[in-house]
């Protein structure tokens, strides 16, 4: 009674590939592992005082204890410096996510001599980095007496994303022209094309942008780093970083977790919410495997 | 009748792209030219300005600190081979129809979503020499491990490893995003020829990611270049480090800016960085159709 040879050959490949799932499942066990041990290692630091955060071996699961998160407040204006950070980050996707999306919509479907040279002008500058400007930058600011207000962080930005631009840019090319001169014959404004036609066919591509803009502006630390000095006026990952300075001498390691955690999680959340956003923001930026 | 209606669209057009075009005009290429102009003067804000010539170059190419943060730049970019090696291993993983493959893919990215300043007061919490974890993890393993922010040999491998652990999960992305575009009938014909799996690797996987490769590696050398923030968070000094074993481009030039408000120094040094940008972006045209497997 010999077993049929086919039905052995499908058998020991389907245990050979589940070998290969056992394997990959494991790997990618070790690295979430790898990621997330050390967010719960903050998380159980912000629950011990300054001595129990230094015993070891640790104690992986201490009682819960949230006094840090009532302390933090008490230390630092960190409510206004969240408030600051809303302050500079909503004006600016607010209008510059209109601005971006409109010079978009010329450079996509409007005629006007030199649109191919000043698009390629544009992104060229994506080529040059903030660290190679922010000193003019600086010191025209300065002239304006506009350092230590949160105005040099909202107004160059609020102008438009060229990184932005182009990803719209690219997704309106898509869209045939059909849909333009039909609503021109019926007598729209260009300015209502953009509104009523374009826009809302290209609102995955917006939306995307924009949560990836808004976390660049709220993660953002050499912009307000370089202008703002009063700790009022600061914003939250400045805050913290100078908390986490001026604690570090008194090693309370518990309260600067408490407050670096309070910084992540708004944004964990978001990214959670929102996460298919993140993951298709990639499919929007046509770089193709 | 036609004629106008042309020219009315044009007009609106440019009124349309004014934003950025003004951004363009007042806050780059304006304050490049004026960082140019204040390269070749000796300017500190508080006295006028005097026009140096190349003293500034010539004094940046002899100063030991300004080759130094180069050099700790560039060194920094080990970390780029190394995560997208790792990168391409989890996203050939994550790209297998497993269960939970979709959790795997949130997790790792979540570094990615954190600030850089909260990601570098996490791990200079976790490099702790007595009380971290890393030194915690390597003591089970009989290791005792290095004082790795207050020792000049281990600082940078401190931070590659952070940078690694904060990139990997981001890339991965990109790479899994690659991967769902290599076409399925490529590596059914090849398990026709009898290909291993080794071989499909090398010879279909591999090469038909070379542009997304391409693509990281040039993301991550104008971020390498740019590297600030977590050095100066984590690093001693104001991010010098031990020796200025830590120091780079970008946080000297804070430095000198900022802090000894040598303007007309610190905008050479922007200028260098400047032109390994322009390098860069040279390369990245001129190179990318030879480099990359079509």
């Amino acid at each position: 009674m010999s077993a049929n040879p086919k039905i052995m050959q499908g058998l020991s490949k389907k245990a050979s590939e589940r070998w290969t799932d056992f394997i990959v499942y494991s790997l990618l066990t070790l690295g979430s592992l790898v990621i997330l041990i050390p967010f719960w290692w903050i998380f159980i630091t912000t629950m011990k005082s300054p001595m129990e955060a230094f015993v070891m071996p640790p104690d992986w699961f201490p009682k819960p204890n949230f006094v840090k998160y009532t302390e933090i407040w008490e230390k630092a204006p960190f409510l206004q410096g969240i408030l600051n950070s809303l302050k500079v980050a909503l004006p600016i996707i607010i209008v510059g996510t209109f601005t971006s999306s409109l010079a978009a919509f010329a450079f996509a479907k409007l005629r006007f001599p030199g649109r191919n040279f000043l698009f390629l002008m544009l992104l060229a500058t994506i080529m040059i980095p903030f660290p190679v400007v922010m000193i003019p930058q600086f010191v025209m600011f300065s002239e304006l007496q506009w350092i230590d207000s949160l105005k040099p962080l909202i107004i160059p930005a609020m102008l438009g994303n060229v990184f932005m631009m182009f990803f719209i840019r690219q997704f309106m090319n898509g869209i045939s022209d059909e849909f333009i001169e039909a609503a021109k014959i019926d007598g729209a404004s260009l300015f209502g094309i953009f509104i009523k036609i374009m826009l809302p066919m290209v609102k995955p591509a917006v939306a995307a942008q924009l949560i990836l803009w808004f976390l660049g502006i709220w993660n953002d630390y050499l912009g307000p780093r370089i202008y703002l000095s009063t700790p009022e006026k600061k914003t939250i990952q400045l805050m913290m970083a100078d908390f986490n300075a001026f604690y570090v001498i008194q090693s309370d390691y518990p309260l600067i977790m408490a407050a670096a955690f309070i910084v992540m999680i708004p944004i964990l959340i978001v990214f959670l919410v929102f996460q298919r956003y993140f993951v298709e923001s990639l499919n929007f930026t046509g770089v193709k495997g | 009748m036609q004629l106008t209606e042309k020219k009315k669209e044009m007009w609106i057009a440019y009124l349309f792209i004014l934003p950025l075009l003004l951004q363009f005009a007042l806050f780059t290429v304006g304050p490049m030219i004026f960082s140019g102009i204040m390269s070749f003067t000796d300017w500190n804000i508080v006295q006028k300005a005097s026009f140096v010539g190349f003293d500034n170059y010539k004094n940046l190419f002899q100063d030991e600190k300004f080759w130094k943060s180069l050099y700790n730049t560039v060194y920094y970019m080990i970390g780029i081979p190394v995560g997208l090696i790792l990168a391409m291993l989890l996203a050939i993983g994550l790209n297998r129809p497993i269960k939970g493959s979709k959790a795997f893919r949130v997790i790792f990215y979540m570094p990615a979503v954190c600030s850089l300043a909260a990601v570098a007061i996490l791990w200079q919490w976790l490099l702790n020499k007595d009380y971290g974890l890393i030194n915690y993890a390597l003591s089970w393993f009989g290791i005792e491990g290095p004082s790795w922010l207050g020792n000049e040999t281990w600082i940078k491998a401190g931070l590659i490893i952070m940078m690694v652990w904060k990139g990997v999960g981001a890339s991965s992305i990109f790479y899994l995003a690659g991967l769902q575009n290599v076409p399925k009938s490529l590596y059914e014909a090849a398990e026709i020829d009898g290909a291993g799996k080794f071989g499909m690797f090398r010879h279909i996987t591999f090469p038909l990611l070379t542009p997304m490769t391409f693509f990281l590696v040039i993301t991550g050398l104008i971020g390498g270049f740019q590297l600030f923030v977590e050095v100066v968070i984590m690093a001693s000094n104001g991010g010098d480090g031990p020796n200025n074993s830590a120091v780079t481009l970008v946080v000297y030039m804070f430095q000198k800016a900022f802090n000894y408000y040598e303007m007309g120094y610190a905008s050479a040094m922007a200028w260098v960085l400047g032109i390994i940008m322009f390098i860069i972006t040279f390369i990245q045209f001129k190179f990318q159709d030879k480099w990359v497997h079509e």
